[in-house]
């Protein structure tokens, strides 16, 4: 990214691929957190997607950094299976509309994307904020990345506080009592633990404020 | 863990392929791993699709054959399929008169198998779907993803499978699995964990001398945790929220569904039973039906559900209907 905000198709595959290292990194650590309140298989599940994903990306040439996005985005759905894969899959094909068929694309364009997948992934799992689920980490980082980008801020600057406010929002689900998905079946007991799914959407911000801003 | 596997991430291919091998005039496997019934699709009938997570065996694969499931989509352990199978395997039992999809009322089966309806439906191939909610220990409410898919699932396929078989339309199947739905109500309690082969060990701890009432056959928690109690104090706990949810009243005739979770011995189930049947005629309900033995499993977890449904003409004829896959078999 340049000092105006300008992602090239570079800079899109390298926060995928930073974010699909995190995950790979992390699978254990996401299935442990998924065990405590769901049914222990998120690292898994979205280990083996981009197992599947990343091969691909390395293949893909080309200039259009929304083709990287869709690739990842129907790779996903088609692998991983749960409800990760429809969710990630959607927020990943989201980017890709957002992301395709400029001249030049910048973190405006990336905040679109976000922006359209919290839709899609709202339409999905049928979650509001504070249902203890991705939305928590997904929609503080967006609401702090555009407040930036309104008011000026560098992209560097608006990118590092939307990954602060992504990983607040993270450490904001663990007293939440879970109203969708499987931590809901819990009930009460869902508090106290952290969202799995709000866990791995922290890592896509941080993978782009890592990328792209340091 | 201790496992008869050669590889976490090749469980459920082999096992498929096992099946395949064992099953050969039943059922046909295709990529991108499907258990379709051998000679499907059948022309002029309505085709029944289920599945979800693998680990349940014999649920839904081993329900695939005459009388029952024309195809079934396995995904990983615990993980529902991707839309990819359910679209190849609606393809693959199109016989021209459409296909219903069962789902299990979870969060991914329902994303997963909706993005499958969309995608076939445009292709030109009527779907309707059927969610399967059965499990009472979870409040359905507007704060929770709704009740689980149970036990109840087990018999909707067989019903619904008889009925296709006897030449029923699309609407007619879809009608009989929504009756079927609204008159079914489980339960379940485990006395071990699960362990997931890719995770290696149990999903969650359980003491020695505790239990978990009302626990989901993923291995999601139930209502309470407790102290181990005789099993008619287990099934008077499974079985007064079950009855007072419907309700089941005096004179009602029901399929009583005794299942196992996977690690617990038959003769342990017929203790279970034998309680649900004193209960029963203690409130002067028939059991007209029964079923009893591991059917909705939950990998290794030792425990049982209950399920019960209210029979009506319809449904008891449909259960009685011939079938004939691998995990079920009567009347041929």
């Amino acid at each position: 990214m340049d000092q105006t905000g300008r992602l090239s198709f570079d800079d899109v595959r390298g926060w995928i691929r930073r974010f699909a290292a995190q995950i790979v990194a992390n699978k254990v650590y996401l299935t442990e957190l998924d065990s405590a309140i769901g049914d222990a298989d998120h690292g898994i599940n979205m280990d083996r997607g981009f197992q599947a994903a990343l091969p691909k990306l390395e293949a893909l040439t080309g200039e259009d950094p929304g083709a990287a996005c869709k690739l990842v985005g129907s790779t996903l759905i088609s692998t991983v299976g749960g409800a990760g894969g429809p969710l990630y899959g959607s927020l990943f094909l989201q980017f890709g509309i957002a992301l395709s068929g400029h001249d030049t694309t910048s973190l405006n364009e990336w905040l679109t994307g976000l922006d359209l997948g919290i839709a899609a992934i709202q339409r999905l799992g049928k979650a509001e904020a504070g249902d203890k689920t991705m939305l928590d980490t997904l929609m503080p980082a967006r609401d702090a990345l555009k407040q930036a980008l309104a008011d000026g801020k560098s992209p560097r600057e608006a990118l590092l506080g939307a990954a602060s406010a992504a990983e607040a929002g993270m450490i904001g689900t663990i007293p939440i009592v879970a109203r969708r998905g499987r931590a809901s079946y819990l009930g009460e007991r869902s508090a106290g633990h952290q969202d799995p799914g709000a866990t791995s959407s922290c890592m896509l911000v941080k993978a782009a404020a890592d990328e792209w801003a340091a | 863990m201790k496992k008869l596997i050669n590889a976490p991430d090749r469980v459920v291919d082999e096992a498929l392929a096992g099946m395949a091998a064992a099953h050969p005039d039943l059922i046909r496997v295709e990529e991108p791993n499907i258990i379709v019934r051998k000679d499907a699709p059948k022309r002029g009938k309505v085709g029944i699709i289920s599945g979800g997570g693998s680990g349940h065996e014999p649920m839904h694969g081993g329900f695939v054959g005459m009388g029952m499931l024309d195809a079934a989509c396995p995904g990983a352990v615990f993980t529902s399929p991707v839309p990819d199978q359910m679209q190849a395997a609606t393809r693959a039992v199109n016989g021209g008169a459409g296909v219903l999809h069962i789902v299990k009322n979870y969060t991914g089966d329902i994303m997963n198998f909706d993005l499958a309806a969309q995608l076939t439906e445009a292709e030109g191939i009527p779907v309707k779907s059927v969610v399967i909610a059965d499990d009472v220990a979870v409040k359905d409410s507007l704060y929770t993803a709704g009740r689980r898919g149970v036990g109840g699932t087990v018999l909707a396929e067989k019903i619904v499978g008889g009925a296709a078989e006897a030449g029923a339309n699309l609407d007619k199947v879809t009608a009989l699995c929504q009756k079927v739905q609204d008159n079914v109500r489980s339960m379940g309690m485990a006395l071990t964990s699960c362990t997931v082969p890719a995770a290696g060990k149990p999903t969650f701890e359980l003491a020695d001398d505790e239990m978990e009432i009302g626990i989901g056959i993923h291995g999601e928690p139930g209502r309470t945790r407790m102290k181990l109690a005789p099993a008619d104090d287990i099934v008077e706990m499974l079985m007064v929220p079950i009855l007072e949810d419907l309700p089941f009243k005096s004179g009602d005739k029901v399929l009583a569904f005794v299942n196992g979770m996977g690690g617990t011995p038959l003769i342990e189930l017929y203790v279970v039973y034998n309680a649900v049947n004193k209960i029963l005629k203690g409130r002067g309900i028939t059991i007209a039906r029964n079923l009893v033995g591991n059917y909705i499993t939950s990998l290794d977890m030792a425990g049982c559900s209950i399920s019960l449904l209210r029979l009506d003409d319809e449904m008891t004829r449909f259960w009685d209907a011939p079938v004939h896959t691998p995990g079920l078999r009567w009347g041929v």
